[in-house]
């Protein structure tokens, strides 16, 4: 992780720009609308094209610490990430300008597959269908869990964590925010004594 | 008035304690929007998450379909700002000193910790999307399958997607 020195409130950061000249509010817009557009059950792979491999706005280490912000905070990440890229070029206008783009195209879309479903949803074969739709979108959670516990280091020590929120969630129904309040303290300090006794490896 | 204040607000906290992305929140939004509020039953919970799945964009549009079905076009609007607003605020504010804070030991710890909590909520998220759709032997095979050939293939999830509507379909699901 680079350490820049503390910066002087400029509107426009300008330290460690990857791009020549920054992009407009009509090409942020754009730029995140082939985003939005482009990505089914998540587009975080596309953003990351977009940003670094074709129009350059970030490089490579920009777009790892910001894209480590906004997974570290809470929220929707590629929102998230859009509005810490808008910003970073066009202030407030910009950010707002590139959420904007993400979800235009999404939320038309999915708000005439929402009118067609008030208007055909009763049919049986709809019915039968978004059913079948549901279960392929659980087997696609099933795997996305799997491939992530797969990724948690020391697993002995932390995937006992997974176990506990899964059973206070899905089984026990304990309100989340009480539930994740708690454990992100607790879990952060078992990770803080761990990354203490095993020499901040992990 | 009071609906899209609520909506807003509800979704507002959701995504406050979103850690995991959009399906990790699935099990909480259940529990707010179908047993607590009583705004959607079940059977329409489970369709809009379906038509979210499949139509593109970011996962957490599902929560705009929700706020469509409760209040209308205003109640999408409402959702999807509860949804979008509060941390991007946070972010804007935040952005400027991130890389301050990037790799202290406190963010790297609530890092670590966090990830396997992402994990059970994920997991969560699978099974309450299941047990709202109240899956027969036939679904849950589904899932199994589905989650294998995700996991040890690089067939594209839209696929998957429509091998799941063609079960359904087929009234196997």
């Amino acid at each position: 992780m680079p350490r820049v020195p503390a910066e002087p409130e400029t509107p426009q950061p300008a330290a460690g720009a990857f791009s020549c000249t920054p992009p407009s509010l009509k090409e942020l817009f754009l730029g995140f609308s082939s985003v939005g557009l482009s990505g089914f059950g998540g587009v975080l792979p596309f953003a990351r094209r977009m940003l670094v491999e074709e129009r350059k706005w970030l490089s490579p280490e920009d777009f790892n610490s910001l894209l480590g912000l906004c997974q570290f905070l809470p929220g929707p990440n590629v929102i998230n990430l859009s509005v810490a890229v808008g910003a970073r070029y066009r202030g407030v206008a910009g950010s707002v300008v590139a959420v904007l783009g993400l979800l235009g195209g999404p939320l038309l879309i999915v708000l005439a597959l929402g009118a067609l479903y008030s208007r055909f949803g009763d049919l049986p074969q709809v019915q039968g269908m978004l059913r079948g739709v549901a279960a392929a979108g659980c087997g696609l959670l099933v795997a996305t869990a799997w491939r992530m516990g797969l990724a948690v280091s020391a697993k002995r020590v932390f995937l006992p964590f997974a176990l506990l929120v899964f059973v206070l969630v899905a089984l026990l129904r304990w309100p989340m925010p009480v539930v994740m309040v708690g454990l992100v303290l607790l879990a952060a300090t078992v990770a803080h004594l761990y990354r203490k006794h095993h020499g901040a490896a992990g | 008035m009071a609906l899209l204040a609520d909506l807003f607000f509800q979704f507002a906290i959701l995504f406050c304690v979103a850690f995991g992305g959009a399906s990790a929140l699935l099990p909480e939004m259940h529990r707010v929007v179908v047993e607590q509020k009583h705004w959607l039953d079940d059977a329409t919970f489970t369709h809009l998450y379906a038509i979210a799945q499949a139509a593109p964009g970011p996962n957490g549009l599902v929560v705009t379909l929700i706020g469509w079905e409760v209040a209308g076009l205003p109640g999408a609007l409402a959702a999807t700002l509860g949804m979008c607003l509060p941390m991007s605020i946070v972010i804007y504010l935040l952005m400027r000193h991130w890389h301050r804070f990037a790799g202290h030991p406190v963010q790297l710890a609530v890092q670590m910790g966090v990830a396997p909590l992402a994990v059970g909520l994920v997991a969560a998220g699978a099974f309450m999307i299941g047990q709202a759709a109240g899956l027969a032997w036939g679904g849950l095979v589904l899932v199994g399958l589905v989650a294998l050939l995700q996991m040890h293939t690089r067939l594209h999830p839209l696929w998957l997607i429509g091998l799941g509507a063609a079960a359904g379909l087929l009234g196997w699901v």
